[in-house]
């Protein structure tokens, strides 16, 4: 009785002891699950999520203070993966899934004020004074910083359709075979 | 010749019997041909015509774009009436550029490069021609052909092997081609091989092929240049996928993420050669191509000769419709070939057959859950655990599937034809090969948005700066001009009053 | 059910399908159930009869209960073979829960509870049995010689009701134990193998089945018919018999030639008990096996071996059960470990490469 009881006492000592130590000696500075949050978001820094930029949502993502849901540029598919990164359960059924969305300018409306071009963080329109502007559909991310710019209400965004290069089979829904 | 076994494979019902005795017939031209810019495998051809220009049958229309592209030809003589969006040939049903052909009826040719004398000729100048023919692998790969010839300054090779045999059931195009072209296609083999610099060519048929076996084994003696050997090849699917038909011919393996090429053999199909030769010896671009049309859903069935850029709809009225609705249109074989979205797309390069496939040929039942009673492992030709693979891509797991082999599938759907279960197993590999290379797109976007967002940045500071400076220079300006007027104002005051000299200089040099 | 789209190709297919592969399975058993049914008389039919109907009823319920659509899975052929094998594998003239138990253990909880067609680790059949030979090891041991159905001694079409409903005091007196069951009785009590088998083992009416046994594993001959039928038609593969069979006469006849008087020899083993059904039926089932020819040559042998060990040292006289089901746990093993070679790449799974790339000619 006495020995095992102290067995284990000496047990928890060490054992304890050895957690404290290792807590002291091997702790990492900064939290480098961050760095990697920040390689997923996609890098606009466009603020909609009301951080600063990525880096700064990334860091507070990594501490837990903000919701995976946070990115609308990045959409369902970002959260889901950002959920997966950080090992949270995050309800995603609200999301809107819409897929990633780019920017399109009415041309009849744009009076080339080019206000979205100066807003733009990834120079994805193009045109110049005076003269209607358009979009890059490869270089938009979406982040609708344009949209709340302009002061005609020219810009939509609309859902990025797939082209002969870019579509491929979906996923086979099988009912039965679940 | 001695043959070695390949791995897997499945015997489909060939059904070749429907059209394998019809003549290659030619069919009058539609009121429009819709030619897309992209036939072939690699970059887009970029048009060099206009909206409104009159054409002549074999005039260059678009130019090839890259190293990898094909370029694209007038099929007739007439008129362009539209370069825009138009649906193309493919599964989707998507738009894609193309450029539409109005006929005039007259058929007249334009002035199409002179004939070469292939042997006479440097290889060089045969692989320019070839390009500038735009011919693509007809099989229905669609790659650029030249491309291929032009693999003899990257590889050493010392074998070619001609694809005849064409493993597909229904498809009876290359056949016709044989039998009625004999002398024209191995001139073709003739032709590479003189482009490859080798000496030795196989032409592999299926054993379901004895009369075109038979034709092109009787012609083959009345040439000498090179050693071209007519070889019979088991009849099982997919023999006449190109690495597998390598391994049946010469037992060797092409590695894994290779080409044929690096194990010295470059492999082309029958109509290619054909279609080669037609370049070389009369300058003909690729305008046409044989197309088998076929299935029971089809009121005639045959092999025609169709122009590029032919409507389906157009092919199937001079078939004469269907007997009844069709339960799949498909273009190519029922293995591997696409569904066809709608009937207005038209035929292009790599289109090999048209079947109007009735129920019975087609049972779709329901998909039931895997038993694993490993069908596919025995069916799969490339070694790989199909039930598996679909099983984690069910799950979401691509990168797990890629570990098990998912990348070296040829989606060749022996697996998904044994399948008592009637998985849809191409459709999970080809989702998820699809989802990859999304995937890698869309990562590839994210690093080039933070590029132009750096880039961006870069510029900002930099214009931000350049204001500070400029600023800072106009400030300065102003200031030096101050302290001008003031030093100009002192020595004004100095000669009105000798006596307050020191003082005002004083002040000035304060004030600086 | 044409109205399910596929809309990916391939769009031609071979015909193959669930239930055929299923009914092929079923054909092959025939001619080992007919034979039980002539050997064993009424109660076996009865039997036979209850195990199947509950299995169905099972299959029913558990469908249901796991909002599956009832009729495609229920006559896929799946359920109806799981009753099937149940009952062949159940000693003839058991009582009717006996058979009833058994089938809902192998449908509800080895199959269902599981996920149903296609998720189950274990082969349902073996663990009805083995539930039903640790729970009830009584009525799971009353073997007992062969009453031909019209014979004088049978009982009849009443009487056998009887048997199999209505409980059957008499049926002690007529019980015997199987071979493998009285050498390892008698070898327990001192006596030497070779004794045992001169008074009891006749290699003739062993391969036949006329010998107390299971109602349908006592034939080793008819069911090396149907398994035989089983390999032309491609439904099964000869792996799994062969290298269950192979590891069974090596292993058997090494102790053999060792200790005549302790170990049985290879022939003796590969006729008795379940042995040739086993390999043939059970543990070819697609589910519960491995995914490769070499995985399945693992998979026999260790049957094969484990048989053998349970048989000659463990306290139950068959071991092909306990033998499956040990095997079966160990497939997504052997299933991660042994893969097939990929095309173009080496066993490790890196591209091939050649020597001298640049050879001449190879044609």
């Amino acid at each position: 009785m006495f020995t095992a009881m102290s067995a284990l006492l000496i047990m928890g000592l060490i054992l304890g002891g050895g957690l404290g130590l290792a807590a002291l000696y091997l702790r990492v500075e900064g939290n480098p699950i961050a760095k990697e949050v920040e390689d997923l978001l996609p890098g606009s820094n466009c603020g909609q999520c009301g951080f600063l930029g990525c880096a700064d949502a990334a860091n507070a993502l990594a501490e837990h203070k903000a919701d995976v849901t946070l990115c609308p540029p990045g959409g369902k598919s970002l959260a889901a993966e950002l959920a997966d990164k950080l090992g949270v359960e995050a309800d995603l059924s609200d999301m809107e899934d819409t897929g990633p969305v780019i920017a399109f300018i009415f041309e009849d409306l744009c009076i080339g004020c080019t206000k979205c071009m100066k807003r733009c963080p990834t120079d994805a329109i193009i045109g110049a004074s005076k003269q209607i502007h358009g979009v890059v559909d490869d270089a938009c991310t979406g982040c609708k910083k344009c949209v709340e710019i302009c002061p005609t209400g020219a810009i939509t965004m609309r859902e990025e359709t797939s082209t002969l290069q870019t579509w491929h089979w979906p996923k086979p829904d099988l009912p039965l075979a679940s | 010749m001695k043959l070695f076994k390949i791995k897997g494979g499945v015997h489909p019902k060939g059904r070749k019997e429907l059209a394998a005795e019809k003549p290659i017939a030619p069919i009058p031209l539609p009121s429009l041909l819709r030619i897309p810019l992209q036939q072939h495998i690699g970059a887009p051809a970029t048009a060099i015509v206009e909206k409104g220009d009159l054409v002549k049958k074999g005039q260059l229309l678009a130019v090839s774009r890259g190293a990898v592209s094909a370029a694209i030809h007038a099929p007739t003589s007439g008129k362009i009436i539209a370069i825009g969006r138009f649906i193309a040939p493919h599964a989707s049903g998507l738009p894609a550029p193309t450029i539409t052909l109005r006929p005039d009826g007259k058929d007249e040719w334009a002035d199409i490069p002179p004939p070469l004398d292939p042997f006479a000729c440097e290889p060089e100048e045969i692989a320019t021609r070839v390009a500038a023919s735009g011919i693509v692998g007809m099989g229905g790969a669609t790659f650029p052909s030249a491309v291929k010839l032009n693999l003899r300054n990257r590889n050493a090779l010392h074998t070619l092997v001609i694809n005849a045999a064409e493993c597909e059931p229904y498809l009876t195009c290359d056949d016709r081609l044989m039998q009625e072209r004999t002398a024209e296609v191995l001139d073709g083999v003739a032709i590479i091989c003189h482009a490859l610099g080798v000496s030795k060519a196989i032409v592999a048929i299926e054993k379901n092929k004895p009369q075109a076996y038979e034709a092109l084994k009787t012609d083959v003696k009345t040439q000498s240049r090179f050693d071209i050997q007519i070889v019979q090849v088991p009849t099982r699917y997919p023999m006449g996928s190109e690495k597998h038909l390598v391994q049946a011919l010469t037992g060797k393996e092409t590695p894994a993420r290779a080409l044929t090429a690096d194990i010295g053999i470059v492999v082309h199909n029958v109509a290619t050669a054909h279609a080669i030769q037609q370049a070389v010896r009369h300058g003909r671009p690729l305008i046409s191509r044989v197309v088998t049309v076929s299935g029971e859903m089809m009121s005639q069935r045959g092999n025609f000769e169709v122009p590029i850029g032919t409507p389906i709809s157009h092919l199937i009225e001079q078939c004469g419709g269907f007997i009844g609705e069709p339960d799949r249109l498909l273009l190519g074989g029922p293995m591997m070939g696409q569904p066809v979205s709608s009937q207005r797309a038209p035929i292009v390069k790599g289109v090999n057959g048209v079947l109007a496939l009735g129920k019975k040929e087609t049972p779709a039942r329901q998909s039931m859950p895997c038993i694993r009673c490993t069908s596919c492992v025995s069916a799969c030709p490339c070694g790989l655990v199909p039930y598996e693979m679909a099983a984690r891509i069910r799950a979401d797991d691509l990168e797990g599937a890629v570990e098990i082999g998912l990348l070296d599938c040829i989606a060749c759907g022996s697996c998904a034809f044994v399948c008592p279960a009637t998985i849809p197993l191409v459709q999970y590999f080809n989702f998820a090969k699809g989802s990859l290379t999304a995937k890698q797109r869309v990562a590839h976007k994210q690093e080039e948005t933070k590029r132009l967002i750096q880039i961006r940045d870069a510029r900002m500071e930099k214009i931000k700066r350049e204001k500070q400076e400029a600023m800072a220079r106009m400030k300065a300006e102003r200031e030096a001009k101050k302290r001008q007027k003031e030093l100009e104002e002192a020595a004004k005051a100095a000669q009105e009053d000798g006596q307050s000299e020191d003082c005002s200089e004083e002040q000035a040099r304060a004030k600086a | 059910m044409s109205s399910i789209d596929i809309p990916s190709g391939p769009y031609s297919h071979s015909g193959a399908s669930i239930p055929r592969t299923m009914g092929l399975v079923l054909v092959a058993l025939l001619p080992s159930t007919i034979f039980g049914f002539v050997v064993f008389g009424w109660p076996a039919i009865f039997l036979f009869l209850t195990t199947v109907l509950t299995a169905m009823a099972a299959e029913a319920l558990s469908l249901k209960m796991s909002g599956k659509p009832i009729a495609p899975f229920l006559f896929d052929g799946s359920g109806i073979l799981t009753g099937w094998l149940l009952a062949m594998t159940l000693p003839p003239w058991s009582p009717w829960w006996i058979g009833a138990v058994g089938s809902v253990v192998a449908i509800m909880l080895a199959k269902h509870a599981f996920g149903g067609l296609g998720q189950n680790v274990f082969n349902p059949a073996m663990v009805a049995r083995t539930v039903l030979l640790i729970s009830f090891p009584i009525q799971m041991t009353q073997f007992l010689g062969p009453q031909p159905i019209f014979g004088a001694d049978a009982p009849g079409l009443l009487q056998g009701l009887g048997i199999t409903f209505g409980g059957h005091p008499e049926i002690d007196a007529l019980t015997s134990a199987s071979l493998l069951g009285s050498i390892k009785t008698q070898l327990g009590q001192g006596e030497v193998l070779q004794q045992i088998l001169s008074r009891e083992f006749d290699l003739k009416s062993m391969a036949i089945g006329l010998a107390p046994g299971s109602m349908g594993e006592t034939s080793a001959l008819l069911a090396l018919v149907g398994g035989l039928f089983l390999l032309v038609t491609r439904v099964i593969s000869w792996h799994i018999p062969v290298a269950m069979a192979g590891a069974m006469i090596v292993l058997s006849g090494l102790f053999h030639a060792m200790d005549p008087g302790q170990y049985a020899s290879p022939l003796v083993h590969l006729v008795s008990g379940t042995f040739v059904f086993a390999a043939f039926f059970i543990a070819t089932d697609y589910v519960t096996a491995p995914g490769t020819p070499v995985g399945k040559l693992i998979f026999g042998a260790g049957v094969g071996t484990l048989t053998f060990v349970i048989r000659s040292w463990a306290a139950y006289p068959e071991g092909v059960a306990f033998a499956i089901l040990l095997m079966n746990s160990t497939v997504p093993l052997i299933d991660t470990y042994i893969k097939p070679r990929i095309y173009g790449r080496t066993r490790k799974g890196d591209p091939i490469q050649y020597k001298d790339a640049e050879q001449g000619d190879a044609g």
